[in-house]
């Protein structure tokens, strides 16, 4: 009989745990260089030796102690959901610091298995590492790997199969020194003697207590005899700490080093060096970050991805809009030929190839654009772009890592929603969330080109940039307000650990971006061939109307509509209904256009002409970015705060895109 | 005694007192910054700025940089 097991991956950010998760389970999870790529537990399977293995992989972590939402969900998993082993995966060539939490995982009594991951970078530093004394003296079993070439995974599976059998994690004691010991001891009989029923060894509770640890301070708080334990806690800190001359937690933190540092001198035959340090990386941050070059770069390489997107994208783009009007053309033809009812003529070259179609022409140039956030992602990048950024983020009442989640939603709103989850103030949090929507994600992209390459020929790109520029700009004004509103807070300052550069490697940069493309497949698939089918049949009832006119149910449902947006330039009932189905997905709109007209590429881009003005599609793209977030965000943001702060995001955007498409019209009409 | 922001990049330093709140003095502690720690500036950018510990680089913001105070070394 086969037998389960549950493993659990915990380590630092930037450590590869996901890359090790990947390799046992043969999944596809996103890696990344910065810390905070995994911000939810990820679960995943593999068989070995008759065993069933539930692998988690969890976000990073630095210690039991949780600052932030990412963090709070790998500490409440290794402390409640008691998983058979833990796989501590560690960079192997910053050892000290990534054994302090392996020493608390310990403490805890987790099983430990050590990962030793990185090993390459060990070797390349010339540091020589005694793996037998490491597992003699920590008593735990240790594995060498370098996951990212897939080395050492085998053991990682044998070894873990090993200690869940064996399942006796033996016990570990670090020498806190005296005073403190001596405190430990008194107050783990004060616990004994109340027989209190927690899942926890006692000794790592006091030492938690001891750190204040503000979970486990609740966890007693609500026990009978809580209020007298805790009384009893507080008095010893105070006088532990009027002993040390300093505060308790510094202490403790500064034993656990201290113990570590022996540990390492013991265990690694060279130590490094200050000079040796100054790696290229080093002098790499000194051009990047420098104070006068930081930023111009920052706009550089934006431009460049820009650049990208569209001289490289539009050709491709016009590439696949040839190749749908050829199938339309030989589909109809066939169809006709076979003889085939009109209606069934009519949903698949109206609906579905006109309505679909007119989407998928801008696959390249997302792709491309999800390239460019790849790159800037596994390079190291992302973090010292939020570095760079954090006093202009201050000055406009943002945190430095609200940074991240931002750059995220020019991809999509919802990775970077999900990506605040590393702020540790959940202000900071929420007001990021709620101006992620102004981001001008992937999906506003089809409509931006549609528009600009109509009306702007000759500026298409000034045009875009300009929407992207707007969208920066109204980010800012609504975090300035809501925060006047509702978070007068000072924001946190920023600390974040900064990972070295490293070449992206090109599989892995392909594979992020295909997963996103086929993300936008899957979409155009899914919910927006099924957004085009309802807007076609839509426009196809009452039977005998002519096919989308005004006579047609849509065409009645937009008419009701199109006043409303009348002062913004585009009051006929097309737009009104592009733009309602468009919640569903943005690209919609641009399916809607091309179902309702019956066209797509070059025959959509003529139906367009017809009904808008250079100035009415201005304002109409306008609308389109603010006017709403789409469904998929509205339930992220509802689910990652809650209904009061999605409506809100709703309410907001509404009025605002409204307004803002409204000015431009009206205040333009005097300039055309 | 001088705040971490006034330290130029490639000078050493010995971290003698983090103020702050309690929850970003036990972070910067449970990262390897701590009282006592040596650190080098990697890059400073007239406040935020880059601090190596050994093989770890972190990036601290205009704030936290000033409540960090540090004792050069020669």
């Amino acid at each position: 009989m086969e037998k389960k097991i549950k493993i659990a991956l915990a380590g630092n950010p930037n450590s590869g745990k996901t890359t090790v998760f990947n390799n046992l389970t043969g999944s596809h999870q996103h890696v990344g260089n910065w810390p905070g790529v995994t911000v939810e537990k990820k679960e995943g399977k593999f068989t070995y030796d008759g065993f069933k293995a539930d692998v988690i992989d969890l976000p990073g972590i630095y210690s039991l102690t949780a600052y932030s939402i990412d963090e709070r969900i790998a500490r409440n998993f290794l402390l409640q959901e008691n998983p058979d082993v833990v796989v501590a995966v560690i960079d192997a060539s910053n050892l000290e610091r990534n054994l302090y939490l392996v020493v608390q995982l310990l403490e805890l009594g987790a099983n430990v298995v050590l990962d030793l991951n990185m090993m390459d970078l060990v070797e390349n530093r010339g540091i020589k590492i005694n793996k037998e004394k490491l597992s003699r003296i920590l008593n735990v079993q240790v594995v060498e790997t370098i996951a990212h070439k897939g080395k050492g995974i085998d053991e990682i599976k044998k070894i873990a199969i090993d200690e869940a059998k064996n399942k006796k994690p033996g016990e570990f004691k670090i020498d806190y020194g005296k005073d403190i010991e001596q405190v430990i001891d008194k107050l783990t009989r004060f616990l004994k003697e109340r027989k209190i029923s927690v899942n926890y060894p006692l000794r790592w509770l006091v030492i938690k207590l001891l750190e204040k640890d503000a979970e486990v301070v609740q966890t007693i708080k609500a026990l009978s005899e809580g209020k007298i334990i805790l009384n009893e806690v507080e008095q010893n800190i105070s006088k532990l700490e009027k002993h040390l001359g300093y505060d308790l937690e510094t202490a403790l933190v500064e034993r656990r080093y201290g113990y570590l540092k022996g540990l390492v001198g013991e265990c690694t035959s060279r130590h490094y060096t200050f000079k040796e340090r100054l790696n290229i990386s080093d002098k790499i941050d000194r051009v990047v970050t420098n104070k006068f070059i930081g930023i111009p770069l920052f706009l550089v390489l934006m431009w460049l991805t820009f650049q990208l997107v569209f001289t490289i994208g539009g050709p491709l783009a016009d590439l696949i809009d040839t190749f749908f009007g050829w199938t339309a053309q030989v589909v109809s033809k066939e169809l006709i030929s076979i003889g085939a009812p009109e209606w069934l003529i009519s949903l698949i070259s109206d609906g579905i190839i006109s309505g679909v179609g007119s989407v998928l022409v801008f696959l390249p140039n997302i792709l491309l654009l999800f390239l460019a956030i790849s790159i800037l992602e596994d390079s190291g990048y992302m973090a010292r772009a939020a570095f760079v950024m954090d006093r202009l983020m201050h000055a406009l009442g943002l945190h430095g890592k609200s940074f991240i989640p931002l750059v995220l939603g020019f991809g999509c709103n919802i990775p970077g929603i999900m990506a605040t989850r590393t702020l540790e103030s959940e202000k900071d949090r929420i007001l990021t969330i709620l101006v992620n929507p102004l981001m001008s994600c992937s999906a506003r992209l089809p409509i931006y080109i549609l528009f600009a390459g109509v009306f702007f020929p000759r500026n298409q790109g000034l045009v875009v940039f300009s929407l992207y520029l707007m969208g920066i700009v109204l980010a800012v004004a609504v975090a300035r307000i809501f925060k006047s509103i509702f978070f007068k807070h000072k924001v946190a300052p920023l600390i974040m650990e900064l990972p070295p550069y490293r070449l992206p490697q090109i599989k892995s940069v392909l594979i992020h971006m295909w997963e996103r493309g086929s993300l936008f497949l899957k979409k155009a698939g899914g919910i927006i061939l099924a957004g085009v089918i309802v807007v076609w049949f839509l426009s196809s009832v009452p039977f005998g109307v002519e096919y989308a006119s005004q006579q047609s149910l849509i065409g009645r449902i937009g008419s009701l509509l199109a006043p409303l947006l009348s002062p913004a330039g585009f009051g006929f009932w097309q737009a009104a209904v592009a733009l309602g189905f468009g919640i569903l997905a943005k690209e919609i709109v641009v399916g809607t256009l091309g179902t309702v007209y019956g066209v797509e590429g070059a025959g959509l881009k003529g139906a367009i002409l017809q009904h808008f003005t250079a100035l009415s599609a201005y304002s109409f793209m306008v609308m389109s970015l603010i006017y709403i977030p789409c469904i998929a965000s509205i339930a992220v943001i509802k689910r990652e705060t809650n209904w009061k702060w999605a409506l809100l995001a709703v309410g907001y955007s509404l009025i605002l895109g409204w307004v803002m498409a409204v000015i431009i019209y009206q205040i333009g009409k005097f300039f055309v | 005694m001088i705040p971490l922001s006034m330290v130029n990049p490639g000078q050493k330093v010995q971290i003698v007192q983090i103020r702050g709140g309690r929850g970003l003095v036990s972070k910067l502690a449970n990262m390897g910054f701590y009282p006592g720690v040596i650190v080098e500036v990697i890059s400073n950018r007239n406040g935020p700025l880059i601090v190596a510990r050994e093989g770890i680089r972190l990036g601290l913001g205009f704030g936290m940089a000033h409540k960090i105070l540090v004792r050069p070394l020669n």
